[in-house]
């Protein structure tokens, strides 16, 4: 319980009834995808459990478990400690890399997977240059580790997952006092022993939000596992709904997936629950800026760049290759339209999950009780779930909506209206929200939390509102926050796929949609130019973003 | 900020914005790229002024089909694989067509008894064999892959994609699920590397000496030997010659794509005009020469390229038959956990 709580809920109680209301509702239309999958599980035409359980499902289990696992350190790794560098210490192309970490955000993971794969492969670079060295003839004559396997798939998304760790990392280490890393090192620990003790349980629920975001992520990827040919429990989803013409079995493989992402969050809870932060001063000092050695900053600067070469620069090198060779493909076809209609899609999810986390968040905030906690969270796991299954428990929700809507006209107004949101855009929109809130909820949220309820005492104190506190008092406090959770949605929306896929109305290509158009048919090369113009969309927040965070420190007024 | 807000309001009534269809054009959805159809539904077109409006997804059709209920918008559907057909079929989605030029156009085998779904074009699933390294006569059949003489020298790619799963429910159809077991048991053993990539990397993997054998459809070996863009895929083609199998037993095995008439379509007739065109000689030609694959149609002629490799008998259980083992076929690749690593 945290130690103003009382304060809190006793000062909210009258306008909490409407607090409570709103997020209620919000949080019950959010869930409502979710719901519709758990109702398919509900009826199953056979039973897939007997045989999963006794073949395949430890596989699936033991499998997602350790690729949890392995981004989980890898993110956490990458993340934290180049977070930690580029904030403290001052060496060769700090400045740059403080940006360039973010850059693989905005490469898509089956894109990375592709290209890894293309260089580290038999016909590859790497091995090319190693049987030229060595005389080799075949591949029967060396042993090269397989690519396409549990370690690969590891290895591409955690250098595509890495950027939301450090992003969070970084805003925490920004943020926060560095008086008391003084005084650690002052009483003589080590700069890492102080990282170690001081700085990393200082940003902790930062890192938390990061990791649980990268590891939903994971949980719901099926392109780059499909890829690398790992059995994950996403994979057995498909496999159960399509091969087996079982929908609700796959709607309750869906769910196990689904507990699974609830125990991310259940961590990432406790993990914040045991200390909570607020500010409470606002002096803060500039930066130290460590300096370090020659060797030591060149060692540094390799460190900080080499997320960056494999997860950006090698992908970007290779489509922008690809793109000379076969741009004409993707001229051809209506690319300009693509590109609008990509960034307008974007544009409307970042704004509405944006919208919406704000006011859940809040909401939560205003009225703490278990049960719209409960709601909020299980209203926002559907980041975990398969793009596609999402999208088939949007559908069918809608799909009732539409044809009740169209009936209801056709008696009263003899106007037939037919599918008015599912056979629209307006379904694709609304989908980005129900699978992405949890980027904009958490981001939000966990700013939140930073803010010391006494502002809020002060602001209700002076006459504010609930709401009046949130716009006057919040929105300034958290802006940064609220542009990187715009962002992030911005970028994961530009490169969703099978969501996109499902939902979109007739005639209605984006940027994505094309490029697997032809990655499907195993020739991405030949929209290579649409898979460059994903990556180049996605540069321009993620530079925006990486400005909001360098100025988000207070009492800093460089950038 | 004003300008902000009202263009953002312009785009969201842009994104509301009923789309709005004129009688009689077509909306289809298919599971096959937009740019290998875009030719021949231009063509279409050309010949009959209708319009054809496309949706392009693999997964979540019937699922989408269904939610939309009385106002699906849909009328037709294009697929590969019988897999997807029969899956559509069984969720009672499928338009009975009643067309003489269908049913002259089509062989009996290649369309469902009720005219539910019909195959424009067939794909031998073939074994691909190394020129060098495998004698003729090594591997005539789809028991040799499961030899022990085939020990580590097998590529193939995931047992559960769709292809493979068409292939093993065709040997559970002719041998039942005891003895496909055991032969898929065999093939598992006989692998070289863990069951990955598609099947044009699974030529490419012969080429590289990681195998001998390989399976794969027969088109790809026309699209990687005619590959301008990427020559190196002529070199993965060059490296291999295609074997058709089981030609003194039952046949080799083929799958289809084909097309169906969604039911309580809005414009079935127009529906049935397309299917119609798609299985016309000019459609099943540029079939044959855009993607090297069979054309139903008798008389129509196959690519120069895909006759040389000669004729062969296929397999004449039907497709119908052999599709009601899918689930049995998807449930033995886990059984005998062929994809996972050993």
């Amino acid at each position: 319980m945290h130690p103003l709580g009382w304060l809190r809920t006793r000062r909210t109680r009258a306008p909490a009834g409407l607090w409570t209301l709103v997020t209620l509702m919000i949080g019950a239309l959010v869930a409502v995808p979710l719901s519709s999958i758990v109702i398919i599980a509900l009826n199953p035409a056979d039973d897939i459990w007997t045989h999963l359980v006794t073949t395949v499902l430890p596989v699936y289990v033991s499998n997602t478990l350790w690729l949890m696992l392995g981004v989980g350190v890898g993110t956490i790794t990458l993340g934290t400690s180049t977070a930690w560098l580029v904030t403290m210490y001052s060496f060769p192309g700090r400045r740059v890399l403080s940006w360039a970490l973010l850059l693989p955000l905005a490469v898509p993971s089956y894109i990375l997977a592709f290209v890894i794969t293309d260089q580290l492969e038999y016909a590859g670079a790497v091995q090319g240059a190693l049987r030229g060295l060595f005389g080799w003839t075949s591949a029967r004559d060396y042993w090269f580790p397989e690519i396409r396997s549990l370690g690969g798939a590891i290895l591409v998304m955690s250098l595509v997952l890495y950027p939301y760790v450090y992003l969070l990392a970084r805003a925490a280490f920004l943020e926060q006092c560095f008086g008391l890393f003084e005084v650690s090192r002052s009483l003589g620990r080590g700069p890492l022993e102080s990282f170690v003790t001081v700085a990393i349980p200082l940003a902790r629920p930062a890192i938390a939000v990061g990791v649980s975001l990268a590891l939903m992520e994971t949980l719901n990827d099926f392109g780059t596992i499909d890829f690398f040919a790992v059995a994950t429990l996403t994979g057995g989803i498909f496999d159960v709904w399509l091969n087996m013409n079982n929908a609700a079995g796959a709607a309750q493989l869906a769910l196990v997936l689904v507990s699974f992402a609830l125990v991310l969050v259940f961590l990432e809870r406790a993990s914040r629950r045991s200390r909570r932060y607020h500010h409470t001063s606002s002096r803060v000092q500039a930066l130290p800026e460590y300096p370090l050695s020659r060797t030591g900053g060149v060692l540094t600067m390799l460190w900080c760049a080499l997320p960056v070469a494999l997860g950006f620069v090698l992908p970007a090198a290779v489509l922008g290759h690809y793109a000379l060779k076969f741009y004409a493909v993707t001229l051809e076809a209506d690319y300009f339209r693509y590109v609008w209609n990509s960034v307008r899609l974007a544009t409307w999810a970042a704004v509405a999950a944006t919208f919406v986390g704000i006011l859940l968040a809040y909401g939560v905030r205003m009225a703490p009780r278990p049960a719209i906690r409960g709601l909020t969270e299980f209203a926002t796991i559907g980041y975990a779930v398969p793009g596609a299954v999402l999208a088939v428990g949007i559908l069918v929700p809608l799909g009732y909506l539409d044809n009740a809507l169209d009936q209801l006209s056709r008696r009263l107004f003899d106007l037939p209206l037919g599918l008015l949101i599912s056979g629209t855009a307006t379904a694709l929109v609304l989908g980005y929200v129900a699978r992405f809130l949890a980027l904009s909820y958490r981001t939000v949220d966990a700013s939140l939390t930073r803010i010391t309820p006494s502002m809020e005492a002060a602001a209700r104190t002076l006459g504010c509102g609930p709401g009046g506190a949130l716009v006057k008092v919040h929105l300034p406090l958290i802006r940064a926050s609220v542009l990187t959770a715009a962002l992030l949605v911005f970028v994961d929306t530009m490169k969703e796929l099978p969501l996109t896929l499902i939902l979109r109305p007739f005639n209605f290509e984006t940027l994505a949609t094309f490029v697997y158009q032809y990655a499907s048919d195993e020739r991405l090369e030949e929209s290579a130019l649409g898979a460059l113009t994903i990556v180049a969309a996605g540069v321009i927040p993620v530079l925006l973003l990486s400005r909001t965070i360098a100025r988000s420190r207070p009492g800093q007024h460089h950038t | 900020m004003r300008t902000l807000l009202t263009g953002a309001l312009a785009a969201a009534l842009t994104l509301l914005a009923v789309p709005g269809f004129a009688a009689g054009e077509i909306n289809l959805y298919s599971y096959r790229q937009p740019f290998l159809i875009e030719p021949m539904l231009e063509r279409f077109t050309q010949q009959t002024g209708i319009k054809v409006n496309v949706v392009f997804a693999e997964k979540g059709m019937i699922e989408k089909i269904k939610s939309a209920g009385a106002n699906n918008p849909a009328d037709a559907v294009l697929t590969v694989d019988i897999g997807r057909l029969d899956a559509l079929r069984e969720a009672g989605l499928l338009e009975p067509v009643k067309s003489s030029v269908l049913e002259a156009n089509i062989p009996a085998v290649y369309r469902h008894p009720d005219g539910l779904w019909f195959g424009l074009t067939t794909r031998a699933r073939v074994a691909l064999v190394s020129r060098e390294r495998v004698k003729p006569g090594e591997l005539t059949t789809l028991a040799d892959l499961a030899d022990p003489k085939m020990s580590g020298r097998l590529c193939m790619r995931s047992g559960k994609h769709v292809y493979n799963i068409g292939l093993i429910a065709s040997v559970i159809a002719h041998q039942g699920e005891a003895g496909a077991e055991q032969w898929l048991r065999g093939v598992k053993r006989n692998l070289a590397r863990k069951p990955q990539g598609n099947d044009r990397a699974q030529a490419k993997g012969i080429y590289e000496g990681v195998c001998d054998v390989a399976i794969g459809n027969h088109y790809y070996m026309g699209n990687m030997s005619t590959n301008d863009k990427k020559p190196e895929q002529k070199a993965w083609a060059g490296a291999v010659r295609v074997q058709f199998l089981d030609q003194n037993g039952h046949g080799q095995h083929v799958n289809i794509s084909g097309a169906g008439v969604i039911r309580n379509a809005a414009n079935k007739a127009n529906a049935i005009r397309l299917l119609e065109f798609l299985a016309s000689d000019e459609a099943q030609r540029m079939y044959a020469t855009t993607n090297f694959e069979y054309p139903v149609k008798a008389g129509v002629k196959t690519h120069p390229l895909v006759e040389s490799w000669g004729s062969f008998k296929p397999d004449t259980l039907s497709l119908e038959a052999i599709a009601r083992h899918r689930k049995a076929a998807s449930k033995l690749v886990d059984k005998v956990q062929f994809d996972v690593d050993s």
